[in-house]
């Protein structure tokens, strides 16, 4: 739901193919290939079958296959390699190139840094650079900001849209939860003291650049037990081909090295090894188009895995502040007369509340203007109400009902019974009731009404099909609370909530083994945050909340955390069917394969070439060649992600096993069935 | 639908009509509640305490591990002691010779750790003392072992956050008074009612009607071939194993050794999902079970019973189905349907020879070894489920976009890396084992061992390799049933089965246990609607695709080579 989206790449932009392309090469090294064991097993593969070329071209021995079937096995099983390493050099590009889009903003920009000296407040001249953690500096209107900082005097207004693409400016000010400024945003007024919080290379934005980049990624906990499990297979097929030259002894087969090489490599999981870094590069550079800076891999992952969701109330779940939604005229009064009194009481009344009045009236077709010799009444906490007085001495004032009802039978007049139900049944509703009185006479009551965010029912009965369970959390009473949760369509809410209510919350559903996120920006939250096991600080707040969160959103959105849950559990469905799809397609490899490597000696196996490929070479080399091609072919899901579905978690298996298990089954059969009509056209 | 088919059903009915209670009842003992076997406690106390043990105390696994191993390696060196000593000891009537060290090595071996191979025969390999003492002895502490194993990993999967597994001697000591000697009791009253023998005399004879004298072995044979079956050990009193007449006298008692040898892993099937309180988790467990069971029963029935084509061409009427190496009391379909109940729980007794099957029966009674999961052995069976269990929970909740996790605990590198060691154990061993033995054929035909390489096989071509491949996977399988035909009894068959079935028993209990311990030891996750069910019909279709693939997949070139060349060359 961010409001805005950078500038994104497309799926194959032709300047990160390019770069791509020549990575895919580079990546042969092996020094870097022995990172990825399954496809390191390629690569020696690979070489032993341009050993056997060279040999066969040197001496003209043919005993190993002619030199042409020879060298096309080994340029594809290349090929494969290749492939595979396209296919992590384009999410690297696509990272970088994302990255590069933000690093920009953090060009070297000169910084008024503010030295003590002798006493005196000095402002030299620095590059953003040499600044250091706790160093101070000052920014005036037009500056960019040089380093991410807290704002230690002043207020200013700032312009983010380079990190967030927001183009309203924002109020930053010392103290509070609005202290934090981001490196590479623009002071539009005013002038403030910053003190440096990170030091350089260690913000928020390096460490998610070098995640994205791939040169820093560290394997996350699911990665490491796939690997192992993709590191069995390969073993179980390494003892598969060993084993199958005594055996082949046995049945007097003699079987060429290209045979054995092809073999092997169609049966490992070279498909899902080759993707395996791209699909994990992919995830987190999703998490970075979506504006989110994950301190970890670990971070996106852990987020497919939540439980229980925390989300402020206000700002999340409701737009910003309480609204006009009603008027009530007392009986007597006249409604278009009341609307009218209730816009003139609310005329300066700045607060949103106070403006969504005069929205309501103008709606219905009343909107007064501000007169001279008006005297506005502001709002105290004495009186708890504002309004105002009139040229013609009538006084407008309108207010919560505890403190209008002393003015009214102070006064003695009444306060009439309907209205006084009316007022209650409001306030049942999860409304808030503001009574209006002229000259301390009941003339109505407006309805202030908490606005559901359009489409946020929808995202929590998504979110209850995922199996999270979502939990509001305000600062209104019980029974207001109760009436939005309800209306919203949240399992739970914390009335009434303390940060330490929130931390409790957190750390109860904890030890009931749950996970938990929870989206914060104040100070106040730092300890909930880092307490929660995903923690999203938002961009604006605190340092302190920044820290303890292990994402920043530099939207500022509080809605990101659905957003971030989808991208966790969609890493890791991408893994897990494409795992499933390279295994399936092992089956029909074997029924290519294994009948070309015995029928010279057993004609009998002609019955298991169910395929009916046209010869054993043209068998082994379909084989290796759909192997090889259904690598590209996979890139763009790769990268893109297998998309998540809320259906259930057995309807969701049920569906990727029919897509990714039975396709992964039946599709090698068509293609390598294909590849060898082919293949037969040449030979 | 033919009487012998009906006789099949009939069979496997009853099966089911005895294992669910029993399921039942294992489960509320386990449970502590009152069971049928209360009156047992005075007998297991007496056992406790002349033995010193406290019942109370309670195991992690690493200490049930310690127990369950150093017990075995104990019994171990007794067997061999009392093998290769036989030939001077008492109760041998017959004076059969003791045992030379590597068939002692292997015969010990295989009968403690449940396989029982037999490389010998019976009737001239052992004494008496050496079958009731040493063979029926390992019988019942083997399958006792197996069970007592499965039991630490009921208790780990049931109770939450905890290290304490209960008492290896206490599962251990109860699996035989409450499982199996009461139920021995049973079957080895009936046998011995229909004809099997139960003397401690010497060899008998009798003159047939050609006038030859035959030498006939008895023995105290009954009690043993109940827990033969019973413990899923296979191992039998006589050569021919349950193709004997006197050790599967009829049919009746070919139901009653048929019926013992599938209760305990069917009950300990229902018994987990009772004491779990998911009965659909075994439900779920027994559809997939039962499944890969139909799957390689269908076609060996239909194969045996549509006879040989290649007598078929030279006229012959097969009435009876295939019917080389079967026995006529029991019948081609009867015997199908033996020959897979033997290999996928691993009893490996016969009633018919697996030589002379079809080459499509062959496949799948290799198939039955090879997944060794489908019911499977007396608890080990189960140990060996949760692994494939285990795999398909790590990638189906990657395909649900979810952290793993198995009944609330998650599965990560640790676990992960113990179940895929596991899970390559088997296919190492089989196929590292054969491609050894056909290298040794090929290239050292004319070793100086007892059988030389050259005539270790009784067949060339594929069904020579087959029977190669059968003695691997019957040992890592832990067996005990074979291709007849190859000649075992040297010291290069002794030994490496003998390897084989150490490393493919241990092996395959520790690394489940060790997986037990440790999620039993992990942070409990209640479960939410994101969660995927272990317990449901979707997730078994995931297990059976997880097992079917990984054993077709590592097994396929070397069953191709075997059973389906011979196929493809027969029809």
């Amino acid at each position: 739901m961010s409001i805005h989206r950078k500038k994104t790449y497309r799926l194959l932009d032709p300047v990160l193919l390019r770069t791509a392309f020549r990575q895919s090469f580079l990546k042969l090294h092996p020094g870097l290939m022995i990172k990825n064991p399954v496809m390191f097993t390629v690569e020696i593969g690979s070489a032993v079958m341009l050993i056997v070329v060279l040999y066969a071209i040197f001496t003209g021995d043919t005993t190993q296959g002619s030199t042409a079937y020879n060298l096309a096995v080994f340029l594809v099983l290349l090929l494969t390699l290749v492939f595979a390493n396209f296919a992590e050099a384009i999410a690297e590009a696509r990272g970088k190139a994302q990255a590069d889009s933000l690093r920009k903003t953090r060009q070297d920009t000169p910084a008024k840094q503010l030295i003590t000296q002798n006493g005196r407040r000095e402002i030299s001249l620095q590059s953003s650079s040499s600044l250091r953690l706790n160093d101070l500096f000052i920014c005036e209107a037009g500056d960019i900001i040089p380093m991410d900082g807290e704002i230690l005097e002043g207020i200013a207004t700032i312009d983010e849209s380079a990190i967030t693409g927001e183009s309203a400016p924002v109020i930053r000010e010392a103290g509070g939860d609005k202290s934090s400024v981001t490196g590479g945003t623009k002071v539009l007024s005013d002038r403030i003291i910053v003190r440096v919080t990170t030091s350089p290379g260690e913000s928020f934005l390096d460490k998610m650049i070098a995640l994205v980049e791939g040169a820093n990624r560290q394997k996350t906990p699911n990665e490491i037990a796939l690997t192992i499990l993709l590191a069995s297979f390969t073993i179980v097929f390494i003892i598969v081909c060993v084993t199958l030259k005594p055996f082949a002894d046995y049945a007097q087969t003699p079987i060429t090295i290209a045979a054995y090489i092809s073999l092997f490599v169609c049966l490992i999981p070279t498909t899902i090894g080759g993707l395996l870094s791209a699909i994990g590069i992919a995830g987190m550079d999703r998490a970075l188009r979506a504006n989110v800076i994950a301190k970890s891999g670990k971070a996106v992952e852990t987020a497919g895995d939540i439980d229980t969701l925390l989300l402020d109330k206000t700002g999340t779940i409701t737009i910003g502040n309480r609204k006009a939604t009603s008027f009530y005229p007392a009986d007597g009064i006249d409604e278009r007369t009341f609307i009218q009194l209730a816009a003139l009481s609310s005329l300066a009344d700045e607060t949103p509340e106070g403006k969504s009045i005069l929205e309501l009236a103008a709606q219905k077709g009343c909107s007064p203007r501000s007169q001279p010799g008006m005297e506005f009444i502001a709002f105290t906490a004495e009186t708890r109400s504002s309004g105002v007085n009139l040229p013609d001495g009538r006084q407008i004032r309108k207010g919560a009902e505890d403190s209008i009802r002393s003015r009214v039978e102070k006064a003695g007049n009444i306060f009439p019974e309907n209205l006084a139900g009316r007022v209650k049944s409001i306030a049942e509703n999860g409304g808030t009731p503001l009574v209006v009185i002229m000259n301390n006479t009941m003339q109505g009551v407006i309805e202030l009404q908490d606005i559901i965010k359009p489409g946020m029912q929808d995202r929590f009965h998504r979110l209850r099909k995922m199996g999270v369970k979502t939990v509001m959390v305000t600062g209104d009473n019980p029974l207001t609370a109760k009436y939005i949760a309800a209306k919203a369509g949240v399992d739970d809410f914390i009335a009434e909530a303390t940060p330490a209510d929130k931390m409790n919350y957190i750390r109860q559903e904890q030890g009931k083994g749950k996970l938990v996120a929870m989206m914060g920006d104040g100070t106040n939250d730092a300890p909930a945050l880092a307490q929660a096991d995903v923690g999203v600080a938002m961009n604006s707040g605190t340092q302190a909340a920044k820290e303890a969160g292990n994402m920043v959103d530099l939207d500022n959105d509080p809605t990101k955390l659905i957003e971030v849950v989808e991208i966790g559990k969609q890493l890791l469905i991408t893994r897990g069917t494409l795992t499933t799809f390279s295994i399936a397609n092992d089956v029909a490899k074997y029924f290519a394969i294994v009948p070309a490597l015995f029928i010279s000696s057993i004609p009998a196996l002609q019955g298991l070439n169910i395929m009916k490929l046209e010869s054993p070479e043209t068998a082994i080399l379909s084989a290796v060649i759909f192997n090889a091609l259904i690598i590209p072919l996979l890139i763009p899901l790769a990268l893109r992600g297998v998309p998540y579905k809320p259906i259930g978690a057995a309807a969701l298996l049920r569906r990727n096993l029919l897509i990714y298990g039975l396709g992964g089954l039946v599709i090698p059969f068509l293609g390598i069935k294909l590849i060898d009509l082919f293949i037969g056209l040449f030979i | 639908m033919n009487k012998e088919i009906l006789g099949v059903l009939l069979t496997y009915g009853l099966s089911l009509l005895v294992a669910l209670p029993l399921g039942a009842a294992i489960a509320r003992w386990l449970k502590g509640e009152k069971s049928i076997w209360d009156f047992m406690a005075p007998l297991e106390q007496f056992i406790y305490k002349s033995c010193g043990i406290n019942p109370a105390a309670q195991m992690t696994w690493k200490e049930h591990l310690r127990a369950l191993l150093s017990i075995n390696l104990i019994w171990f060196i007794y067997a061999f002691i009392l093998l290769v000593s036989q030939g001077s000891l008492f109760f041998n009537p017959d004076g059969n010779p003791s045992q030379s060290p590597d068939l002692a090595f292997n015969t010990a071996i295989s009968f403690l750790v449940n396989c029982n191979l037999q490389h010998y025969s019976g009737e001239t390999g052992l004494t008496y003392l050496t079958q009731v003492f040493v063979i029926s002895f390992l019988q019942f502490v083997s399958a006792a072992t197996g069970i007592a194993a499965v039991f630490v990993l009921f208790k780990a999967l049931r109770d939450k956050v905890t290290d304490q597994l209960g008492n290896f001697w206490v599962f251990f000591t109860q699996s035989i008074t409450r499982i199996l000697l009461p139920i021995s009791l049973v079957i080895a009253t009936l046998l011995a009612f229909n004809g099997t023998p139960t003397s401690f005399k010497g060899k008998d004879q009798y003159i047939s009607l050609q006038g030859d004298t035959v030498q006939v072995s008895r023995g105290p044979a009954a009690a043993m071939i109940a827990i033969k079956h019973l413990g899923t050990n296979g191992g039998g009193w006589f050569g021919a194993n349950s193709t004997h007449p006197l050790e599967n006298p009829n049919y009746r008692t070919n139901m009653v050794e048929l019926i013992a040898q599938v209760i305990i892993p069917i009950a300990l099937v229902f018994a987990l999902g009772y004491y779990l309180n998911r009965r659909k988790f075994s439900q779920v467990i027994f559809a997939v079970m039962t499944l890969g069971f139909l799957c390689l029963l269908i076609p060996t029935m239909i194969a045996e019973t549509g006879g040989n084509p290649a007598l078929e061409k030279t006229g012959i009427l097969q009435t009876g189905g295939a019917m080389e190496g079967k026995e006529l009391r029991f019948g081609a379909a009867n015997s199908a349907y033996w020959s897979i109940v033997t290999t996928i729980i691993s009893t490996g007794s016969v009633n018919s020879m697996h030589d002379s099957s079809m080459p499509v029966s062959n496949a799948m009674q290799l198939l039955g070894m090879m997944t060794n999961a489908f019911y499977g052995g007396c608890g080990v069976g189960l140990l060996n489920f949760f692994i494939y269990l285990v795999i398909a929970v790590f990638i189906s909740g990657l395909m649900v976009g979810r952290t793993p996790e198995l009944l609330g605990r998650k599965i990560e590198a640790r676990e992960m890396k113990i179940a895929a060691l596991i899970a390559i154990l088997h296919p190492l061993l089989i196929l590292a084992g054969t491609a050894l033995s056909s290298y040794i054929f090929v290239h050292y035909p004319a070793n100086n061992w007892a059988i030389k390489p050259v005539s270790w096989l009784n067949n060339p071509g594929p069904h020579g390799f087959s029977e190669m491949l059968y003695e691997y996977t019957s040992a890592s399988a832990n067996n005990g049933s074979g291709l007849e035909g190859l000649g075992d009894n040297n010291v290069f068959w002794n030994i490496s089965t003998g390897l084989v079935l150490l490393i493919s028993r241990f092996l395959p209990i520790i690394g489940p246990l060790a997986i037990a311990g440790l999620l039993a030891n992990k942070k409990y996750i209640p479960e939410t609607a994101g969660t995927l069910r272990s317990d449901s019909y979707t997730f078994g279709i995931m297990i059976f695709a997880v097992i079917l693939i990984i054993s077709a997949l590592a097994f396929f070139p070397a069953l191709t080579l075997g059973p389906f060349a011979e196929y493809f060359s027969l029809y």
